[in-house]
């Protein structure tokens, strides 16, 4: 790396940044992946004045191949803003990234014009594209990262969704668990179902397992704490959609439900729960005849 | 960030602790569970550093690493060590002897949990919980 | 020295927690509820915890102390009002409250200790 050729990026930048700014916007324009139906042409040609203006701030100091250190901070900091605000309005990640590269034709013009002799302006072009290669992947990673921290926080609002508590009867609460019961699901089982008895003040709750597919010793002793949990506070605890397989399968992993009255079906809970509530069903008028 | 420490030479010393911990755990936006789970872990342990720790202190240190924020305790005593670590994590409740009582089930209840002592040298367990 | 005040309703005593406990504090409250059972014969103690927000294995024991200083002296004991955050915590430690027998509220708890006094079968929650 001839680290004795001068450097006429920063110089470049400086005088030229109007010039530059013009030729940069008709480039993005005219690419087909601008997007106009998700970012405004004025909004763009202010983030590209705002990106243009911190690029020339922080190649005032010279350093124009270590990104990472403190001078570029704030060019970093604008970018990790325009790749969040590209990923939620919808933007591809090469749509985002490609707003950093496409810097690099006006640019390179600029630094033709420039340059007098051939070995400086070949560095300077080896130089601009290392720079603005990196500034592309910053970008890019950033754009990732904030895709990964949406679909985070989705599936967290799925997650808490998935665990509905419904009111069978007065007092009697039922709780269907879908898909596997692991122990972060199990806190949120155990949460949820516990909150909603200590504010319905139910007696019973229902905890239906007909959709949870296997039961191994994690899932027993998941379930097994939340009946205890619901125990502790008061109330009592019903598990219905056992299986006779799952029934095999806790006996066989020696798991202990003794005191824990479980049922094949939730009708066959719900008759229990109300027994011991001393409820009745019974039809409103006799079956006789021709109504 | 922030740190104190607290003394832990008598039971009202105890109040203090769950006290102190609470506030903390709230104002760093700790779910009430959360909370109450670290609450409970440092009663735990501050008790044990008390009864067979004769002592100690307890430091209390805010945390924050990538952006994740979190609370971390380091209980302290020059009491006897702990001669078995493994053994007095496992004997749960139903031991009264040793270290047994509240140990172990503090630990199920923190995000990060460690212990260091050796048998004379007193006791050191840090636990964190993060938000 | 503070105490923990204890109420008589009839043929029970009704304990309402609502401060944090030392040792001092806990013992006396055994000692008094023993004292209180023996002097009005009481035949069941209903401990209120819903003001708690905080229960270690220490206070599961003063509990577990108390069910058992009853139960010598012919008293059943329910505990109420726990918080759903403690119960969870009281399980994810393994602490177990055995001998004393829970309810939601200060009225099943009463329904409760009334039932098993007239020894019908009880149909609420099972004993821990």
């Amino acid at each position: 790396m001839a680290t004795e050729v001068k450097t006429k990026i920063p110089e470049v930048l400086e005088k030229q940044e109007a010039g530059i700014l013009t030729d940069w916007m008709k480039e993005q324009v005219a690419a087909t992946t601008v997007r106009p139906d998700l970012l405004k042409e004025g909004d763009l040609r202010e983030q590209s004045g705002r990106f243009l203006q911190l690029l020339r701030v922080s190649a005032r100091a010279n350093d124009l191949m270590h990104i990472q250190g403190p001078n570029w901070a704030p060019l970093r900091e604008m970018l990790d803003d325009l790749s969040r605000s590209r990923a939620i309005q919808g933007f591809t990640s090469s749509e985002t990234a490609t707003f950093v590269l496409s810097f690099k034709q006006p640019l390179f013009t600029r630094l033709r014009q420039s340059h007098d002799d051939l070995d400086g302006l070949a560095e300077d072009l080896w130089r601009a594209t290392a720079l603005l290669d990196k500034l592309g992947l910053y970008t890019t990673e950033a754009f990732i990262k904030s895709r990964e921290d949406i679909i985070g926080r989705q599936a967290k609002e799925m997650f808490e969704l998935s665990t509905p508590v419904v009111e069978l009867w007065q007092g009697i609460l039922g709780l269907p668990i879908i898909g596997t019961l692991d122990s972060k699901r199990t806190q949120l089982v155990m949460e949820t179902l516990l909150e909603r008895i200590a504010q319905t003040q139910a007696q019973f709750a229902i905890i239906d397992i007909t959709g949870v597919p296997t039961v191994d010793t994690q899932t027993a002793q998941n379930l097994l704490k939340t009946v205890n949990a619901t125990r502790l506070m008061g109330a009592e605890c019903i598990i219905s959609g056992v299986r006779p397989q799952i029934a095999q399968t806790m006996v066989h992993l020696g798991v202990n439900l003794a005191g824990v009255i479980t049922k094949s079906t939730l009708a066959g809970a719900l008759a229990v729960a109300f027994k011991q509530r001393a409820l009745a069903v019974k039809p409103i008028s006799p079956p006789s005849g021709n109504g | 960030m922030k740190s104190e420490t607290l003394p832990i030479r008598e039971e009202k010393d105890l109040l203090l602790v769950r006290q102190t911990v609470r506030k903390w755990a709230d104002e760093l936006g700790f779910a009430i569970l959360n909370q109450t789970k670290l609450v409970t872990a440092a009663s735990e342990l501050a008790r044990n550093a008390l009864i067979h720790g004769g002592g100690g202190t307890v430091r209390l240190e805010t945390l924050l690493v990538r952006e994740r924020r979190g609370l971390r305790l380091t209980f302290e005593d020059e009491g006897p060590g702990i001669a078995d670590i493994e053994q007095a994590l496992t004997d749960g409740f139903t031991t009264s002897r040793g270290l047994g009582l509240g140990f172990g089930g503090a630990r199920r209840l923190v995000n990060e949990f460690e212990v260091h002592s050796r048998p004379g040298e007193g006791a050191r367990v840090v636990v964190t919980q993060w938000v | 020295m503070e105490r923990i005040p204890i109420l008589h309703m009839g043929e029970f005593l009704l304990v309402t927690i609502q401060v944090d406990m030392y040792d001092k504090l806990a013992t006396a409250l055994q000692d008094d509820v023993c004292q209180r059972i023996a002097e009005t014969k009481a035949r069941g103690v209903l401990i209120d915890i819903s003001a708690l927000d905080t229960v270690d294995s220490y206070i599961a024991r003063v509990m577990g102390n108390i069910a058992q200083m009853s139960r010598v002296l012919d008293a059943d004991t329910v505990l109420v009002g726990m918080r759903p955050t403690v119960a969870i915590t009281l399980v994810e430690m393994g602490v177990a409250l055995p001998g004393i027998r829970t309810a939601l509220n200060a009225e099943r708890g009463m329904a409760l200790l009334s039932a098993a006094r007239s020894g019908e079968d009880s149909d609420a929650s099972g004993e821990e």
